[in-house]
């Protein structure tokens, strides 16, 4: 073995090296925060934090109740808006449309994948909000609800068009219509697909803060309806975390700890159904 | 077949009306994306028309007086997503080339589905991690000992509040860094496995396979995957919001507070009293639509055509 040789598989193994080390330092340093997170959320973890109103400014305690209850409720209206234009777009994508039309869609979906969620909110605003001049629950549940659009219809394109066509022929030379074709024997082919696209776009929104800051705004108490501001999770977190407050950074730490869970849980539920593969055989 | 029978057929099976629902469905999408470039347009009409282009070049960003100038939230947009990239390109490349050439598959997939994970934790949780614990360590050992060695360069002078571009640029690199490996893997490991046992038949080490080959086939889908985490990073709002500091200035160093296009329309929105105000918020929304645009345009096709290039290889 010559010393040039030797050198170059030094270098070989140096670089490869470092991009071990590269990859510890990336995991580790993420696992650390998150974990510190967990610490940190979990001493901070109550009863009150899942039952009570926050308390005013100087009292220890309470919790929040209403963040909690006014992120389900947005993320409901956000299911309500975004599942079925996002799943009825897929089906017409995927069993439908031409080419032409199928392209412009998916265009039109890629571009809004892409628009940050700030701006998102800016539309929500402008369309929700300010003709109204009244921040409310159901203009932060419709800025969710379009970010949760193009997730849902761009994964649940693919699970349909990943169903053998042989069922799709199936299905015609026995008689069947193409809806009935569809309703009766695509879409229970690719539902595990499906559940799992509409729960990625559910947990990702879940966390979504930006949007929501000018739209449902926020609240100290329970939202008085549909129509009023409401508390979420994602902007109490927000608004305690820069508080200069000890005891709301105490419960920003337990909210994160709860938002995370919460997130992370249907990640890991979503993933689960699609790794028990796309079920074709259904009795 | 469809095709045979009368269209009255066909709508007593209801075929066209499942059609046409869907079809509504499907255009609502298009309308949406119509929508919302026509509607950041015509709200940004008035500091438009008052300022022209001035708005890009002036620094000055008064509510009260009516004068608005975007000069201090794009730099400091563009300054953070450059400290993140600085950070976190090598460390996510190397990570990926990692994933993709050495670790066993298992191990690969695993850290994998971690990464994934990582890529779905909500922005704000980063921002309260930036808050508490970036900041800190950023007043007291980062900041001090940047100055004290490279304090001869105008980057690292001045006082260090915490609060900076640079705490928000490491707080948008840890959050990028699973973006960057994800793709980066995956366009990586879609390089054919002919043009690594080529190179390595021709007495190249583990290393130059892996750097003078595959990497350069993967060149244009690596650099789809630093577009894409570009693109997030400009458009990132709650965790550089809590860790920039929220001054409208341009410092040249990097220990300085800052703004950014982003966090200003966060903070200002909701209050904002005036028409030109809300207009000049939502004219900084159009520009970061327009460069989001762009970006993930360019990565997309990169991201493509890599892919595409591997399959096409692989087949042939």
């Amino acid at each position: 073995m010559n010393a040039h040789l030797r050198w170059r598989k030094l270098v070989s193994g140096f670089m490869l090296t470092l991009t071990g080390v590269c990859a510890a330092v990336s995991v580790l340093a993420l696992f650390l925060i998150l974990g510190y997170l967990v610490v940190r959320g979990g001493a901070s973890l109550n009863w009150a934090f899942f039952t009570r109103l926050p308390v005013p400014v100087g009292e220890v305690g309470g919790g929040m109740a209403n963040a909690i209850v006014g992120s389900a409720k947005l993320l409901l209206f956000a299911t309500l808006v975004g599942v079925p234009i996002g799943f009825l777009g897929a089906i017409y994508l995927a069993e439908f449309s031409g080419s032409k039309m199928a392209f412009v869609v998916r265009y039109a979906a890629d571009l809004l994948n892409g628009v940050p969620s700030i701006v998102i909110g800016i539309f929500a605003y402008a369309l929700a909000v300010l003709p109204f001049k009244q921040f409310s629950t159901l203009a932060g549940g419709f800025a969710l609800g379009l970010m949760m659009i193009p997730i849902t219809l761009r994964s649940t394109e693919e699970f349909l068009r990943s169903v053998p066509n042989s069922l799709r022929e199936g299905a015609m030379a026995l008689g069947a219509s193409k809806w009935k074709m569809i309703a009766t024997v695509i879409v229970p082919a690719a539902y595990r697909g499906i559940l799992t696209a509409i729960l990625l776009a559910f947990a990702r929104v879940a966390g979504e803060t930006a949007p929501l800051i000018f739209t449902a705004f926020g609240n100290n108490y329970w939202s008085a309806g549909w129509t009023q501001p409401t508390a979420s999770l994602p902007v109490t977190i927000y608004n305690y975390a820069l508080s200069p407050y000890e005891d709301w950074h105490r419960q920003a730490w337990a909210g994160g700890l709860v938002l995370l869970g919460l997130i992370l849980m249907i990640n890991i539920v979503a993933r689960g159904i699609l790794s028990r593969g796309i079920s074709v055989s259904r009795s | 077949m469809s095709g045979s029978r009368s269209f009255l057929s066909r709508l007593r099976d209801g075929d066209e009306i499942a059609r046409l629902i869907t079809f509504v469905f499907a255009a609502t999408v298009v309308l949406i994306s119509i929508l919302l470039v026509l509607e950041l347009w015509h709200d940004s009409v008035l500091p438009r028309h008052k300022f022209g282009l001035g708005f890009f070049r002036t620094t000055t960003w008064n509510p009260v007086e009516g004068d608005f100038g975007a000069l201090p939230f794009i730099y400091g947009t563009l300054v953070t997503a450059a400290v993140a990239l600085f950070i976190a390109v090598p460390l996510g490349i190397g990570a990926a080339i990692f994933l993709a050439e050495l670790a066993p598959p298992r191990v690969s997939d695993t850290l994998e589905f971690f990464i994934d994970l990582l890529a779905a934790v909500p922005s704000v949780i980063y921002g309260v991690l930036g808050i508490f614990i970036v900041v800190p360590l950023m007043r007291q050992y980062i900041a001090p000992s940047l100055k004290s060695i490279l304090g001869f360069l105008p980057l690292f002078r001045g006082p260090a509040y915490g609060l900076s571009f640079l705490t928000a640029g490491i707080v948008l690199a840890i959050m990028i860094i699973p973006y960057i490996i994800s793709v980066s893997r995956e366009v990586l490991l879609s390089v054919p496995r002919d043009q690594r046992e080529a190179a390595l038949a021709v007495g190249s080490t583990r290393w130059e396979s892996t750097w003078k080959v595959v990497v350069p086939f993967a060149r244009s889908g690596i650099m789809g995957s630093i577009f894409l985490a570009l693109a997030r990073s400009l458009g990132e709002t709650m965790a550089v919001a809590m860790v920039i500091g929220n001054d409208p200035k341009i410092s040249a160093s990097l220990l300085a507070p800052g703004y950014s296009i982003a966090a200003v329309i966060a903070n200002e929105l909701a209050e904002a009293t005036s028409e030109l105000h809300t207009q000049s918020l939502i004219e900084l929304g159009l520009v970061l639509f327009l460069l989001t645009f762009v970006l993930n345009g360019l990565a997309r096709i990169l991201i493509v055509v890599t892919s595409q290039r591997g399959a096409g290889r692989a087949r042939a």
